[in-house]
């Protein structure tokens, strides 16, 4: 049995300043001690006893919880905590308490599911999160508060039934928690540019763990010569000295310096090599493209670079000598490489702290979608599946007939016809009222009858006056009349609606009790077809309580002002229509169940 | 309605046509007899040719089997003189009752079951083509109404016939108005109205009925938009089945075609689709709100 103590003051009134004591609450009753033991403030107090509780909002001044009595009069006993939290605990203590207490006995047993599997005969056992969800979420939206109380805690629907359909609300929190991660910056990290302070001969680059990784994920043979290298043969450190060294020498024209230092020194040699990763992997792109023209990869790609194009990164235009191994890489190359690896997107989770963390992490996340690429057998089947279909040329195949059937509407004269004959049959049923008209006057008769009205008409000429003025001032104060109702009905404004004018109390208990309906009529009619005794028991208390809304709407609309009255019906209508539907499926199953007699093995069968 | 207002025309022209029920089945029996009618109806013609020279009135009566043009005031041969123009309309009202006569005793053998509804969609069709006429003959502006008195009840048989003419006088922007004079109201005439921007009104004192279409049938489209006309206070939106032709609330509607039938088919009858999934087995309605 959960067992609740808090420190609070207990007090009769909202105003006094209260009796501090212990409170101590379990599942059947709670009691009260003062600090002080001779203070006869003493509760002890069955829950049974206690039909609600209210509390103030959080914020407030006061943090206090009310366990009512009775709840018309709001006599109760009054809490005050220290802060919310205890509060808030408390209160949701007594609010399960009281759940339980209230609903009708016997339901536990058959429980929907709910958020976890509930073997035990008590209420479901609620994670803590889930408590503070829907906790949170009843703290947000006061209308949800309301019909929270007004149809759970007065045991109409259960609290899964309640949060059943609202599972949208709930699960919103939960997408909170994964962020976005931020992918690549688009400007070219790796690119590293020295700053050169201009009084000594020293150059200095700086790299931060974002630059590193970058490096690494746009230029591979880097990568590769990183984990090979470092920590066995040389330091970090030393690596990336290599490394900047490898790219001022690049910067600066000096191609044969270049050469000469990459002759020398073997790691040195591998920055300024062409990076065969890379030409490797344009490769493979080249081979995997679709020949029915994608132009996911062509020759212009990466390294397979045409002479005597582009632009290096300084702005030259120089001719590679191609003798030395010293590569360039122009400045759209290298552009295109970075915008690769950002669209790429980053894999990797790793913090950027060591670097030699991230190298491994990377080369997992490549060694992975190499193997994956490698075993992708079916790939290459479907792409020369498709390359055999776009290499059909069009106008030479035969027509293939569409998959579908083509709407046909059959010649209208047809049906016109038939309807003619349908209709000639069954003019006797037609609904609408004939009782103004004489059947039995034969067709001679009628005609006849219209002759000589005609002839009349014609004999007697034209009326002088064409009407008399008296009717003629009946006419205008109708029409007038009529006009001015329906412009004083509607309001001048057009944006106005009936439902702004009605005053504001009938206003919002209207709202209320649609929304009420609404909610009770949704687990109403998601209950049919009725298969349980659960679902049965469920639907009774559902009428009740529409019973309920029923008599107050009836109340409402007769206790309207005159001036209302009409408005206040029209809206009042629909839902005692749609209330009056629902009753009208309820007795007729009832009926038909009746019919049916006795119980069936596996419940209530529609 | 009304079309961009031009200097060189005036902004208040109207093309009235007029459609007249002619029933005679109805006629036997209204409190309002004919001949009163008429005596309305006519010094209304007249009233709608005084407001403006340009106006044009059209009359087109609705009988049980036929429908046919009895006036037209844009024809050469109108004198404008008011004793005139009534005689002229008698008279062919007469021609018309007889030849109307003539056709419904020739198709029905039957003479035990008359037909209780006038060809409301048949003089429907008729004003469209009229104006139809009008507009592509090169008259300018004509701005075309069309005004229905009608008394007897709706035919459900007529319904998709009707509600296609009222279509089409929606795509060309022709307001329908209807007047009732009839004892009860007419949904088709009620749709109409609604879907086409027309006034609707059933006069509660029939021998004042002159006085009703000239104070809220006169007015030409133009001045409409100054005017409060009076509105009906619901629309009745019911359709009739085709396969039955009765009013219904609910039923089934073709997918393709938009038909509308009360009882599950297992083929749609007009274009012919089938309908493969079987019916629910119970008629549970699913209100969800």
């Amino acid at each position: 049995m959960a067992v609740i103590s808090v420190a609070t003051r207990y007090k009769t009134t909202v105003k006094e300043p209260g009796v501090p004591g212990v409170l101590k609450m379990n599942e059947e009753r709670f009691v009260f001690m003062p600090n002080d033991p001779r203070s006869l403030m003493k509760l002890n107090v069955e829950f049974k006893n206690i039909k609600g509780h209210k509390f103030s909002k959080d914020g407030s001044k006061q943090a206090l919880l009310n366990l009512t009595q009775d709840p018309e009069k709001g006599t109760g006993y009054i809490f005050e905590f220290d802060n919310f939290t205890d509060r808030n605990s408390c209160r949701d203590f007594v609010g399960r308490v009281l759940g339980k207490l209230q609903s009708v006995p016997g339901r536990p047993n058959e429980q929907s599911v709910p958020e976890k599997p509930a073997g035990a005969p008590l209420p479901e056992q609620l994670s803590a999160i889930e408590m503070e969800r829907r906790i949170k979420l009843l703290r947000e939206d006061s209308e949800l508060q309301r019909l929270h109380k007004q149809f759970v805690l007065s045991g109409v629907l259960t609290e899964s039934e309640f949060w059943a359909t609202r599972k949208a609300l709930l699960g919103e929190d939960a997408n909170h928690t994964t962020k976005q991660r931020p992918g690549f910056k688009s400007a070219m990290l790796a690119d590293v540019r020295p700053s050169a302070d201009g009084r000594t001969n020293k150059v200095t680059f700086s790299l931060t763990p974002e630059i590193i990784q970058q490096i690494f994920a746009e230029k591979p043979a880097v990568h590769r010569a990183f984990l090979n290298l470092v920590p066995s043969k040389m330091s970090e450190k030393d690596f990336w000295t290599k490394y900047c060294r490898a790219e001022y020498l690049n910067r600066t024209k000096n191609a044969v310096v270049a050469a000469a230092e990459a002759a020398e020194d073997e790691e040195l040699a591998v920055f300024l090599k062409h990076d065969d990763i890379l030409a490797n992997e344009a490769r493979r792109k080249i081979r995997r493209v679709d020949p029915t023209l994608d132009m996911e990869a062509d020759e212009g790609d990466d390294y397979i670079h045409l002479p005597d194009h582009g632009i290096l990164r300084d702005g030259q235009k120089d001719t590679a000598d191609t003798e030395t191994e010293v590569s360039r890489r122009t400045l759209s190359q290298d552009l295109n490489r970075h915008a690769a690896v950002v669209l790429e997107g980053r894999t990797l989770d790793v913090e950027l702290g060591d670097t030699r963390t991230v190298a491994e992490a990377l080369a997992w996340s490549k060694q992975e979608l190499l193997s994956n690429e490698k075993s992708e057998e079916n790939v290459n089947l479907e792409k020369q599946e498709r390359v055999a279909r776009m290499t059909e040329l069009e106008d030479l195949q035969a027509s293939r007939n569409p998959p579908y059937a083509s709407l046909c509407i059959k010649d209208p004269r047809e049906y016109f016809d038939s309807q003619q004959a349908n209709a000639l049959r069954s003019l006797g049923g037609t609904e609408f009222g004939t009782n103004s008209l004489d059947l039995n006057l034969s067709k001679e008769e009628a005609y006849r009858h219209l002759k000589e009205q005609i002839s009349e008409a014609k004999s007697r000429g034209l009326k002088n006056p064409i009407i008399r003025p008296d009717t003629a001032l009946k006419v205008f104060s109708g029409l007038s009349q009529h006009l001015s109702s329906t412009r004083f009905q509607l309001g001048k404004n057009s944006q106005e609606s009936a439902l702004d004018r009605i005053p504001h109390r009938t206003k919002d208990e209207l709202m209320h009790h649609w929304t009420s309906i609404q909610e009770l009529l949704r687990h109403f009619w998601s209950s049919y077809p009725i298969t349980t005794t659960g679902l049965y028991n469920k639907v009774q208390r559902v009428k009740d309580a529409m019973a309920q809304i029923y008599q107050k709407l009836q109340e409402i609309k007769e206790s309207s002002q005159s001036d209302f009255r009409h408005q206040i019906s029209l809206l009042v209508q629909p839902m005692l229509q749609a209330l009056d539907a629902a009753f009208a499926h309820y007795d007729s199953e009832q009926q038909k169940r009746a019919a049916k007699g006795g119980a069936k093995p596996n419940g209530f069968v529609r | 309605m009304a079309s961009a207002p031009s200097k060189l025309y005036q902004d208040d022209v109207s093309l009235v046509v007029a459609l007249l029920d002619t029933n005679p089945f109805f006629w036997a029996g209204a409190s309002l007899p004919f001949s009163e009618f008429l005596h309305h109806v006519i010094p209304f013609i007249n009233t709608l040719l005084l407001l403006n020279q340009l106006n044009r009135v059209v009359l087109i009566a609705t009988g049980t089997s036929s429908c046919g043009y009895i006036f037209d005031s844009g024809d050469g041969n109108s004198s404008g003189n008011s004793n005139a123009v009534c005689s002229g309309i008698i008279k062919k009202l007469e021609d018309f009752v007889g030849k109307d006569s003539k056709i419904t005793k020739g198709s029905n053998g039957d003479s035990t079951r008359p037909a209780i509804s006038s060809l409301l969609s048949g003089s429907l069709s008729l004003a469209l083509c009229y104006i139809q006429r009008i507009f592509r003959c090169g008259a300018r502006h004509p701005q075309p109404r069309i005004l229905c008195l009608q008394g007897s009840p709706d035919g459900p048989e007529q319904y998709v016939a009707v509600m296609n003419s009222i279509f089409s006088a929606q795509r060309l922007m022709i307001p329908i108005d209807s007047c009732i004079v009839g004892a009860q109201h007419s949904a088709f005439l009620q749709q109409a109205s609604y879907i086409t921007g027309g006034v609707y009104l059933k006069p509660q004192q029939l021998d004042g009925l002159f006085q009703f279409l000239a104070a809220v049938f006169a007015t030409d489209l133009h001045s409409r938009n100054f005017l409060r006309l009076p509105k009906p206070a619901g629309v009745d939106f019911r359709a009739s089945c085709f396969c039955h032709k009765k009013t219904i609330d609910m039923g089934y509607v073709c997918s393709v075609c938009l038909s509308i039938f009360c009882k599950y088919h297992k083929k749609c009858s007009t274009c012919g689709s089938e309908f493969n999934q079987a019916a629910p087995d119970s008629t549970i309605p699913d209100q969800k709100h």
